[in-house]
């Protein structure tokens, strides 16, 4: 048992951690796992694998993710702030190496190879910008003098510059939303909201004009018969065919026709095996983590802990709610897992990270918040 | 000092026109993230919702379409007509593809590929070969030899895949009505289309549709009589120089095609032909003033609404003038006409005067209650719609009376017709197989049995006395009606150019089927004196074709019998 009465780190964690938000995580890890022996082996069939090749390696990452989560979770803030910067400098590092050395696979480089092991460095470079830039905005509030704003649009700058080198528009575009629902938060003026949804626009409508296949996936959503829908005719075939509560295990018929199913396509493979129920309870599990994280991060006092904690609840639940709202064709055909339940190592540890972080920031530590209140009088006293 | 003054001032212009001015932004950030909460909360609302949605059965059916298109990729049932004479089926054919990243040596690999298959055009297969794909087609469906030279020069990086070709053996004779498939064996036209519009998709999708488990689909075509048919049309277009003819048998009671062609058609086995406009199905996809041949429908209005028998006079004898237009007969007989002598002699006129006296109202009733109005459907996926007059007028009816003004697909008109000699049921027609009970079922009853009856009397009696005499081969007892259609000709009726058609019946006194020859602007022959008329040509062909299709169609020869008016009327009186 782990005891009140003597203060070693690991009880300080347990009594402080929501443990609530812990037990949404490890079971969205969980199903992963038993959604990848329903989705994977076709693909793995598919491209002349062993048919448990993807689930195998799924469960291998899933250990060193578990253990990321848990260490990152018993960090302080501060620590939290310096390895992100950290962090963040060497993947910003992996990813120009990757842009230069990195293989061409379907007309990007997103893959680096170290050690006999692929890193897909932008994956890791989002919750790690996403504290930093919650760190410099934080800043911006608490000590004027500093050119903090300025910072953080350097270090987006930077970020988006190479996503857009490699070119990864669906990570791009998530940066660029947390970065603007971070600076959203940071109190920017309305008419700056305006001008950022305009930014937006015109930088979606460029894209529309400029890169064929962005435009291609916009019109197929607009109009199905333009073009090839293959895939999304084979996910919301998989909807219907599930029904509320599936086919059962291993009875999927449309996931052998997806291309993606074990990555993007993961949460129709689970509609059709397992049912809209199932799903449901997954959509749930996401919403608890967002707005549970979200709460916690509204009852805060500490300028950092809430824009840090809101920022890596967003960037996770704009994830999760991006890659469902294709998987339903609700909004256009855009390449983003599913956290936690879709395939992929660089995604799952990052994912980890992040989550990890959130663990740590959302625990509240006695004390903290009157701490917190010091500082932003002797801020206010300051200004 | 002054420095540190313009810095700071300079900071607080940033802040203001970032952030505004004075303001705890603290208590700021926490109200936006209450906004963020707010928003998550509902944007997984609505991801819920939909989710709801495709649980209670909202699938969007634009959806299945594409997807089942994609689905087709191999397999097809054999389609069989009535006697299970193979109409379509499936061979496997090689065909050959390049991995453009594989060939070692492209310059090689092309000449030696177009040495092999000269048809390859050496441009596109550089082009293709020189592209970054890890796939190109280079050509499709070739011959086992082809193949075996092709895999003899052993060049790297070019293989083969099996496919299912599509083969029609009977070739064009069955063409429009088959219909075609692309070269990804997807059904494009006729009941190859319709084939993948029902359920066969759906098989593919599943897996299931594998060569074995695929069952025959019947048609109801008669290929025998198929033949027959498309033999004497040539026949008939090559001596007439008609520009088209077509010709459609029916089974009066269950409302089958027996047999359907239109000629100029076109070969299923190399569908780029079917793309000329002239070789179109008129049957089904072109709509024509049918002329005479509505009088049987107008006459049938007439008897069936009780106002009129056979021997009710018509003040017919003289043309008929209305507004600016006088309609005319072609030999007036100057005294009033009987109801059948309308038909006999085929008056404009009486038709016109028989329609009058029905209505306006009540011509638009019966002719809609017939089907001719609106679009037919059947299996084939080209239909046409019937151009209906917009205001439909005193004037229209006179026209329409005698088959003109009103434009009807000629399948359209004989379902129509099929309705006024079978006892009065109207049968949606169809290329599927179908019994008479399954007819039952579908059919509508819109004519009275006696209604019927007299028509077929005075279908027999235009094949005795009238003008369907070219065609009343003995024994089959044979009922006809003529059409002589003027076409539209810069605006005018012309008087040079004629749609001709001739309905038959068989046997008139209880028929089974109902034959349907039409030609398009046949020309003048010294045999037939000059004339161009539907008596001349198309009837002639139509006993030809009778002679050759009854015995084909199991219609026992009967001789001796009994004229009309005692073997049709009397029966018909006695009946009741």
């Amino acid at each position: 048992m782990i005891s009140r009465e003597r203060r070693t780190p690991l009880s300080e964690w347990w009594w402080t951690l929501d443990k609530l938000l812990l037990a949404a995580v490890l079971t969205l890890m969980v199903a992963g796992i038993i959604l990848s022996l329903a989705a994977s082996p076709p693909v793995a069939a598919r491209i002349g694998l062993d048919p448990f090749h993807f689930f195998n390696r799924h469960v291998v990452f899933v250990v060193p993710s578990l253990i990321v989560l848990i260490a990152t979770s018993f960090m302080s803030p501060q620590h939290i702030r310096r390895v992100a910067l950290i962090v963040f400098a060497i993947s910003l590092v992996l990813i120009v190496a990757t842009l230069l050395f990195g293989p061409e696979v379907k007309g990007s480089r997103r893959w680096i190879t170290i050690l006999g092991i692929n890193i897909q460095a932008s994956e890791i470079a989002k919750p790690a910008f996403v504290v930093v830039v919650s760190w410099l905005f934080a800043e911006s509030a608490r000590r004027p003098e500093m050119p903090a704003t300025s910072l953080s649009l350097a270090a987006l700058l930077t970020l988006v510059t190479l996503l857009v080198l490699e070119p990864d528009f669906g990570q791009t575009m998530l940066i660029l939303m947390v970065w603007g629902a971070l600076f959203f938060m940071a109190g920017m003026r309305i008419i700056w909201v305006f001008g950022l949804a305009g930014a937006a626009g015109a930088g979606l409508f460029s894209a529309y004009l400029f890169v064929p296949h962005v435009a291609r996936r916009i019109k197929r959503f607009m109009d199905p018969a333009s073009g090839d829908t293959f895939q999304l005719d084979m996910a919301t075939g998989s909807f219907a065919h599930g029904g509320w509560f599936g086919q059962g295990p291993g009875e999927g018929i449309f996931k052998r026709n997806l291309p993606d199913s074990h990555t993007d396509f993961v949460f129709a493979v689970a509609a059709e095996e397992f049912g809209i129920v199932l799903c449901l309870i997954l959509v749930s599990l996401f919403a608890f983590v967002v707005i549970r994280s979200l709460m916690r991060a509204y009852a805060t006092e500490d300028l950092f802990v809430r824009f840090a904690a809101s920022g890596l609840a967003i960037l996770f639940g704009v994830q999760a709610a991006i890659n469902m709202a294709v998987n339903l064709h609700l909004v256009p055909a855009k390449g983003m897992t599913l956290p936690f339940i879709s395939y992929g190592g660089s995604s799952m540890i990052s994912l980890a990270y992040g989550i990890g972080m959130l663990l740590a920031l959302t625990r509240q530590a006695p004390g903290s918040d009157i701490v917190a209140l010091n500082d932003r009088n002797a801020a206010r006293g300051f200004a | 000092m002054s420095e540190q003054v313009l810095t700071r001032w300079h900071q607080r212009l940033v802040r203001s026109l970032l952030y505004g001015r004075n303001v705890d932004r603290a208590v700021k950030a926490r109200a936006r993230v209450g906004f963020a909460i707010v928003a998550f909360a509902l944007v997984y609302a609505v991801i819920a919702g939909r989710l709801v949605m495709f649980a209670v059965g909202g699938e969007s059916p634009g959806a299945r379409r594409t997807a089942s298109q994609d689905a087709i990729a191999t397999s097809r049932p054999d389609i069989v007509d009535r006697n299970g004479e193979i109409l379509a089926t499936d061979v496997k054919a090689p065909s050959l593809f390049g991995e453009p990243r594989r060939i070692i040596d492209r310059d090689e690999a092309i000449e030696l590929l177009t040495g092999t298959l000269p048809d390859l055009d050496e441009g596109e297969v550089r082009q293709r070969l020189s592209s970054k794909k890890g796939f190109v087609w280079l050509k499709r469906e070739i011959t086992p030899q082809q193949q075996q030279a092709i895999h003899r020069l052993g060049i790297p990086g070019i293989g083969f895949l099996r496919e299912n070709r599509r083969v029609y053996p009977s070739g064009p004779v069955v063409s429009h009505l088959i219909g075609h498939v692309n070269i990804d064996n997807q059904g494009i036209a006729g009941i190859e289309k319709w084939l993948d519009g029902n359920g066969l998709a759906d098989l593919h999708r599943a897996g299931f549709a594998t060569d074995r488990l695929q069952k025959p689909v019947e048609l109801a075509v008669d290929l025998r009589v198929e033949q027959a048919l498309r033999d004497e049309l040539l026949k008939a277009k090559e001596k007439f120089k008609a520009k088209a003819a077509a010709g459609l048998v029916s089974n009066v009671k269950t409302g089958e095609i027996v047999a359907m062609v239109s000629v100029p058609d076109y070969d299923p086995n190399n569908p780029r032909e079917a793309n000329d406009p002239t070789r179109i199905n008129r049957l089904t996809t072109g709509v024509f003033e049918m002329g005479s041949t509505f009088k049987a429908l107008t006459l049938a209005m007439a008897l069936d609404s009780g106002k009129a028998n056979l021997n009710t006079l018509y003040n017919a004898g003289g043309p008929l003038k209305y507004g600016r237009f006088t309609i005319r007969d072609t030999h007036p007989l100057g005294r009033p006409m009987s109801l059948s002598e309308v038909f006999t002699f085929s008056s404009n006129v009486g038709a016109a005067k028989i329609a009058l006296s029905q209505g306006v109202e009540a011509h638009k009733v019966f002719l809609r209650k017939l089907g001719q109005l609106d679009r037919l459907r059947t299996e084939l996926p080209e239909s046409a719609e019937p151009i209906v007059p917009k205001r439909w007028g005193e004037l229209n009816t006179i026209t329409i009376a005698f088959g003109h003004g009103l434009s009807v697909a000629p399948l359209q008109a004989v379902m129509g017709i099929n309705a006024c000699i079978n006892g009065g049921y109207l049968i949606p027609p169809t290329l599927l197989k179908r019994t008479e009970e399954e007819a039952m079922v579908l059919a509508k009853r819109v004519l009275r049995t006696d209604t019927s009856d007299k028509m077929r009397y005075l279908m027999r009696l235009n094949a005795e006395k009238g003008t369907a005499r070219k065609a009343d081969i003995a024994g089959f007892y044979v009922g006809g009606k003529t059409g002589t259609s003027e076409k539209v000709v810069n605006g005018r009726y012309s008087k040079k150019q004629v749609l001709n058609s001739f309905t038959a019946i068989m046997p008139s006194d209880n028929p089974r089927f109902q034959l349907l020859i039409m030609l398009d602007e046949p020309q003048p022959l010294p045999e037939t004196h000059g004339f161009i008329t539907s008596g001349w040509n198309a009837v002639p062909t139509g006993g030809k074709v009778i002679e050759r299709i009854a015995p084909l169609l199991g219609i026992e020869p009967r001789f001796d019998l009994p004229p009309s008016d005692r073997l049709i009327l009397a029966a018909s009186k006695e009946s009741r």
